[in-house]
């Protein structure tokens, strides 16, 4: 996929993209207040950023992304070059707390060169926040982290920019964190176009000490936005089914760098097909604990859980619709595996398929009009779509004689779905407009795809030397990362939707 | 056991014999220090009757549904990849389990479907059940009430054999008829 052409589609959004300028100071009243997760209406001083001047600045800075595009072509020897290096690195998704090991496979065909500077501190940081920033930039694959040195470099310090420049550091990126009176944290960050030696982004946060992990993912989204143009989604969460034993299964929630890792519910049968609400409060799944399938809906700032569907047979394969209140899922109480929905409730069960064949794995397309599903109607398992009230189905899927686990990409471009060829099992991608087919995984057992909600990246299961593990890819197949906990299986993965 | 039976008998007779040869040492004449004349020998006791042996061993008839060289102890019928056809060879096991519920009308199955660990979790839950269906099907065919069958998919969950072979996939493409 042409990063280019990606970029000239990107819509910006002048409320997300503050900028100010390298010589001025961050309004002090312009603060993201991660604890309580709002954002703090924008009350700019006019001494630091006049209208004009912000304007000017998101022209400016689009340009100059557009200038960027062009200087970062990278050859393919070079690309090489770069994905041995990454790859030789075995980079630690954080410190202590962190659960995965994360290892880059693959990098995009453009990678951006930045240096992580160490945070400047006034107290010891409970958290090394530039190497959760770095490891978020280098698993995303769209970044080469640029060694920046031990010496931590303040928010407010004055920038040497050819230095960096001649180091290869198009983008340097510093922060500062200041303990408040109130002993609250403030975080003051800064990125830098070391080329043309001005600022693309800063921000400040207020930390209440708990979630400088969080802010650091924060900082992650922002670089990455500011430099590719796509919204970052480092501080989403993802959910995912560890096994440890025959009889021991746990679904965990953790951040989308699988560190902090909380379970929501333990079993000792196993738990398959989590799915987010579209709100991000809860997850439906399918849990055996019962000796027979039964969908749930869990809270999980809660813990309560909800029994939707038990009816005799089978009850699985729950999907939201985009607006959070109606489930489809597959129910064999009438005869075979036919998609029904249902309201989150309970309420209103209306049978969609009426197929002598397997229907299997609904989900709803992004605009909620459509239920993509996998049918063997045709023979072996195969992409199907209908509309969402039900009625007649069109095939997705041509190549090969066994594609099943569709998911639709929020932006609804992209079908990714399991296709397999010559006994490999493997991510494919359809781009709708185009209707071509990508294979995007370098690896042969995977299962469940799940897009981030960006997009740009979907994470899967997979097995490597016997072990279940979970894996990422970029759409476009090139940037690779796999996530392997400390022990079990680990299968199922759901990515959540962007943090409010 | 009649060879034991007979053992037991030949024992039994052998030691009534030996009984009757026994020399009774209490009678050894008192008299034989005194000038009175012996007195006569008493006569012999008769025999005692041979004993009957009652064997109190519980008679149990054997389960056919454990006994190995019943068809009905095999409990489980296996499937091709991505197929839920029963493999031929495996029909007259689900036919003698018909049989065999037809006749036990207080019986109550539960049948599990199961898949090898090849595709995905949510499609071999659906092939799981309808493997365990097309068991249920061949019994309704065959006279026995559907809603003494119930059907369950294990899908690629619970496989018997975690192997990764062609043998361990074949093993657990397979649905188990379970009695309750």
């Amino acid at each position: 996929m042409n990063r280019t052409e990606r970029f000239s589609r990107v819509a910006y959004n002048p409320v997300d993209m503050l900028l100010f300028r390298a010589d001025s100071d961050l309004p002090r009243s312009f603060r993201i207040s991660a604890s309580q997760s709002s954002i703090t209406p924008p009350q700019l001083p006019e001494r630091h950023v006049r209208a004009g001047q912000l304007i000017i600045g998101i022209a400016a800075r689009a340009r100059a992304l557009c200038a960027h595009m062009g200087r970062w072509q990278v050859t393919a020897a070079a690309r090489a070059a770069l994905a041995a290096f990454v790859s030789l690195s075995c980079l630690m998704a954080g410190p202590a707390q962190a659960q995965m090991t994360v290892e880059i496979t693959g990098v995009g065909s453009q990678q951006f060169p930045i240096a992580v500077a160490n945070f400047f501190s006034d107290s010891a940081l409970p958290e090394d926040m530039a190497a959760v920033i770095r490891a978020d930039l280098a698993r995303s694959g769209m970044f080469r982290i640029v060694e920046a040195g031990p010496a931590p470099i303040a928010e407010s310090a004055s920038v040497n920019f050819p230095d960096w420049k001649s180091r290869g550091a198009d983008t340097l990126a510093v922060a500062s964190a200041a303990r408040l009176a109130d002993s609250r944290i403030e975080i003051r960050y800064r990125l830098y176009d070391s080329v043309k030696g001005n600022q693309l982004d800063g921000l400040a946060f207020v930390s209440s000490g708990a979630d400088l992990r969080r802010i650091a993912h924060r900082i992650a989204d922002r670089i990455y936005e500011s430099l590719t143009g796509i919204k970052g989604v480092f501080s989403t969460r993802i959910a995912y089914v560890v096994q440890y034993s025959a009889s021991r299964y746990e679904l965990q929630i953790a951040d989308a760098d699988g560190a902090n890792p909380q379970t929501a519910l333990k079993s000792p049968e196993f738990i398959i097909s989590p799915t987010w609400s579209p709100d991000g409060s809860s997850l439906a799944y399918v849990s055996f604990e019962k000796h027979k399938t039964v969908v749930y809906v869990h809270n999980l700032a809660t813990g309560q859980r909800k029994a939707i569907a038990s009816f005799p047979g089978s009850n699985s394969g729950p999907a939201f619709s985009p607006d959070g209140r109606t489930l489809a899922m597959v129910l064999t109480r009438d005869g075979n595996s036919e998609i029904y929905t249902v309201g989150v409730d309970g309420s209103n069960l209306r049978r969609l398929t009426f197929d002598p064949s397997i229907d299997t794995e609904p989900v709803f397309s992004p605009d909620g009009t459509k239920i993509y599903f996998t049918s063997d109607r045709s023979g072996g398992p195969q992409i199907y779509r209908m509309p969402a009230g039900g009625g007649d189905a069109q095939r997705m899927t041509f190549q090969g004689d066994y594609n099943i686990s569709p998911r639709m990409s929020p932006d609804g471009k992209t079908l990714a779905f399991i296709a397999r060829h010559a006994d490999q099992f493997q991510v494919a991608v359809i781009d709708l407009a185009s209707e071509q087919q990508l294979t995007i995984t370098d690896t042969v057992r995977d299962e469940a795809p799940s897009f981030a909600p960006n997009s740009h990246l979907i994470l899967y299961a997979t097995e490597v030397g016997g072990r279940g593990i979970l894996a990422l890819a970029s759409t476009d197949g090139r940037a690779r990362a796999r996530l392997s906990g400390p022990n079990g299986d680990v299968r199922e993965p759901t990515w959540g939707p962007f943090s409010k | 056991m009649n060879t034991l039976r007979v053992a037991f008998l030949a024992v039994a007779v052998a030691l009534v014999a030996a009984g009757c040869s026994t020399t009774k040492l209490d009678d050894t004449p008192a008299a034989s220090t005194s000038k009175a004349a012996p007195a006569p020998a008493p006569a012999p006791a008769p025999a005692p009757a041979p004993v009957k042996p009652v064997d109190a061993t519980p008679v149990t008839p054997i389960d056919p549904l454990n006994d190995p060289k019943n068809i009905l102890s095999r409990r489980s019928v296996y499937f091709e990849f991505d197929r839920s056809s029963i493999n031929e060879t495996d029909v007259p096991v689900v036919e003698a389990h018909g049989r065999y519920l037809v006749d036990h009308g207080a019986r109550t199955v539960r049948i599990e479907g199961n898949c090898d660990e090849r595709g995905g979790r949510e499609y071999n839950l659906a092939l799981g059940q309808r493997r365990a269906d097309a068991v249920r099907e061949r019994l309704k065919v065959l006279g026995v009430s559907v809603n003494r069958v119930e059907t369950v998919s294990l899908g690629k969950e619970k496989p018997r054999n975690t192997g990764h072979t062609e043998a361990a996939w074949a093993e657990n493409r397979r649905a188990d008829i379970v009695y309750k």
